[in-house]
């Protein structure tokens, strides 16, 4: 279980001042869900998922991993205590192929064939890719999927996806939404998605709003989504939909 | 073969030979001429290769005959002894439409004081269709003042279609390198240089290249992958000269650590119309997402820092 307790973000602005990115959020991710954490643009969502993921740290607050206070691990050590982390925009490598990073991903020696299978997951034919370099040769979408079955690979308790959607073509997402779906079916954990889509929230347990970096409300699918939906046309929900069609452009 | 004189080498020269041409018993099959501290220690020949001693300096001749396939030739020289200077000239004539492997590597175990340095002069003389991979690799090691030096210096001759390709290696140990490499293509001729690089303490690395490209379809890819640690220097000059209907690349691309410093100039020279010549150089510090990313995989800092260096130079 992921428990957040009064967790605060703040970066120094230009001006000397600063500006408080999360304010004191406390949360609750309890173990073997599906949760979509969604917001308006700039609301603070993927510095949360950050901060879980020990990539920037709190200036207050605590973060507790199976009831052990993680607040001060490094990212290795969260990785290591079971918690993953696809990014919004993957990193590129020279050097280092798909299968490296698999294997890297995985702790262990996959063959050939264990790594095609996760890379078939997500919708890439597989041999065509385990000894690609990722780097600038492969497109955006197929970063991005590979990047998602490096976390398959890692099978952890807790997996965190930043964007999922961000950067990768209508047809791609189709697949996204049943690799998700497929996850949720087979994978012992928690899965914590940070989206702005529809499609994606539409199979979660729970839902996560998060506006001007608190959480504005959280409880299951039935009871948020409807509001979500049935304001399409004010306030976030219109910045709802401003980030459903930046991901499709 | 217990008369063998590589029977007599010692741990460390074995440990050099494994390093630079991964010898780690006698070679049974293949030619080869392995060189210790100054002194032809083992030689074999085949039926299409023959190595022959230079009359007049020291160094080898190595000829391949037309149409020979599959076979290769190790040309190791290890220098255990602190402060041996020698330079070596080695020749290989590549018969027509032969595909041979050559190895050639060098290093160097130095625990004196004083310096220790081997310069080779190699030429290639590729004949018609032929086509040679040729590996070069450096290593240097011991804890002595006395430094390691290697200052290769290579001409690569290509006869009409002939190809070549080049992984020049330098990983480790070695405190200072001048490399001279020169190549001319005639028509058809394909050129493929991979040249991996990693120096640190006070290393320095000088690597230059002079392609060129003198008939109508050769075609050259030159490119290089460096690390520079420390307090390292490395200066890499590549040109390419196209003179006809030709396709020319070459790249460096340079990931920079501690207080290393890089040097990269590409040049191209268009000589014809016809000559489409690319150049690429990107000189940069390991991106700090690149550790963010590996270290959400697991790895601590160094190990992904070492990760990554070791795919850049793979």
């Amino acid at each position: 279980m992921l428990e957040l307790k009064g967790v605060t973000f703040e970066v120094d602005e230009e001006n000397g001042g600063t500006k408080r990115i999360t304010d004191k959020i406390d949360l609750i991710i309890p173990d073997d869900r599906f949760v979509v954490i969604t917001g308006p643009n700039g609301s603070g969502k993927s510095t949360l998922a950050r901060l879980i993921m020990g990539i920037q740290k709190p200036t207050e607050g605590q973060i507790f991993w199976n009831g052990e206070d993680i607040t001060e691990k490094s990212i290795s050590e969260r990785a290591n205590l079971g918690i993953s982390f696809a990014f919004q925009q993957p990193v590129r490598f020279k050097g280092i192929d798909v299968l490296d990073l698999m294997r890297i991903a995985a702790k262990r020696e996959l063959s050939v064939g264990e790594a095609c299978n996760y890379l078939s997951e997500v919708g890439l034919c597989a041999r065509d890719y385990i000894n690609r370099e990722v780097s600038a040769s492969l497109s955006g979408g197929e970063l991005k999927r590979i990047e998602i079955a490096s976390v398959l690979a890692r099978g952890t308790q807790l997996s965190i996806f930043d964007e999922p959607e961000a950067g990768i073509d209508l047809w791609s997402f189709q697949n996204l939404i049943s690799v998700f779906e497929s996850m949720r079916r087979n994978i012992k954990g928690s899965i914590l998605i940070i989206s702005h889509q529809e499609r994606i929230l539409d199979i979660a347990d729970e839902i996560i709003v998060i506006a001007d970096g608190r959480v504005a409300q959280q409880g299951t699918k039935a009871e948020i989504l409807p509001g979500l939906l049935g304001s399409m046309n004010s306030g976030y929900c219109s910045r709802l939909n401003e980030g459903s069609a930046a991901y499709g452009k | 073969m217990a008369n063998n004189p590589i029977n007599l080498l010692g741990g460390i020269q074995m440990n050099i030979l494994k390093e630079v041409a991964d010898i780690s018993a006698v070679p049974t099959v293949g030619a080869f001429n392995i060189r210790v501290d100054g002194q032809a220690a083992a030689r074999n020949t085949t039926q299409n290769i023959n190595i022959i001693t230079k009359a007049d300096k020291s160094g080898i001749d190595v000829y391949v005959k037309p149409n020979t396939s599959g076979e290769s030739v190790h040309i190791p020289v290890v220098l255990s002894e602190s402060g041996i200077k020698e330079t070596v000239y080695n020749d290989f004539f590549i018969g027509e439409n032969a595909d041979v492997e050559i190895v050639a590597g060098c290093g160097i175990h130095n625990c004196g004081g004083r310096d220790s340095e081997h310069d080779g002069v190699h030429r290639f003389f590729i004949g018609k269709g032929a086509h040679i991979k040729y590996v070069e690799k450096h290593y240097g090691e011991g804890d002595g003042i006395g430094k390691r030096i290697l200052n290769p210096e290579t001409e690569v001759y290509m006869e009409e279609n002939a190809s070549c390709e080049m992984e020049m290696v330098q990983i480790k140990g070695v405190d200072s390198t001048n490399r001279k490499t020169i190549a001319k293509l005639k028509a058809g001729a394909k050129l493929i240089v991979r040249e991996r690089l990693m120096t640190h303490g006070q290393q320095t690395a000088i690597s230059t290249y002079e392609t060129e490209l003198n008939g109508d379809g050769a075609s050259a890819d030159v490119i290089s992958r460096s690390v520079a640690r420390e307090e390292s220097y490395q200066k890499f000059l590549s040109t390419l000269k196209g003179n006809c209907a030709c396709t020319g690349h070459t790249e460096c691309d340079a990931i920079i650590m501690d207080k290393a410093k890089v040097v990269a100039i590409p040049e191209l020279e268009a000589n014809s119309v016809d000559a489409a010549l690319i150049h690429e150089a990107a000189i940069g510090k390991i991106a700090g997402e690149q550790i963010i990313k590996l270290m959400t995989l697991g790895l601590n800092e160094k190990e992904a820092e070492e990760q990554i260096i070791n795919g850049f130079l793979k």
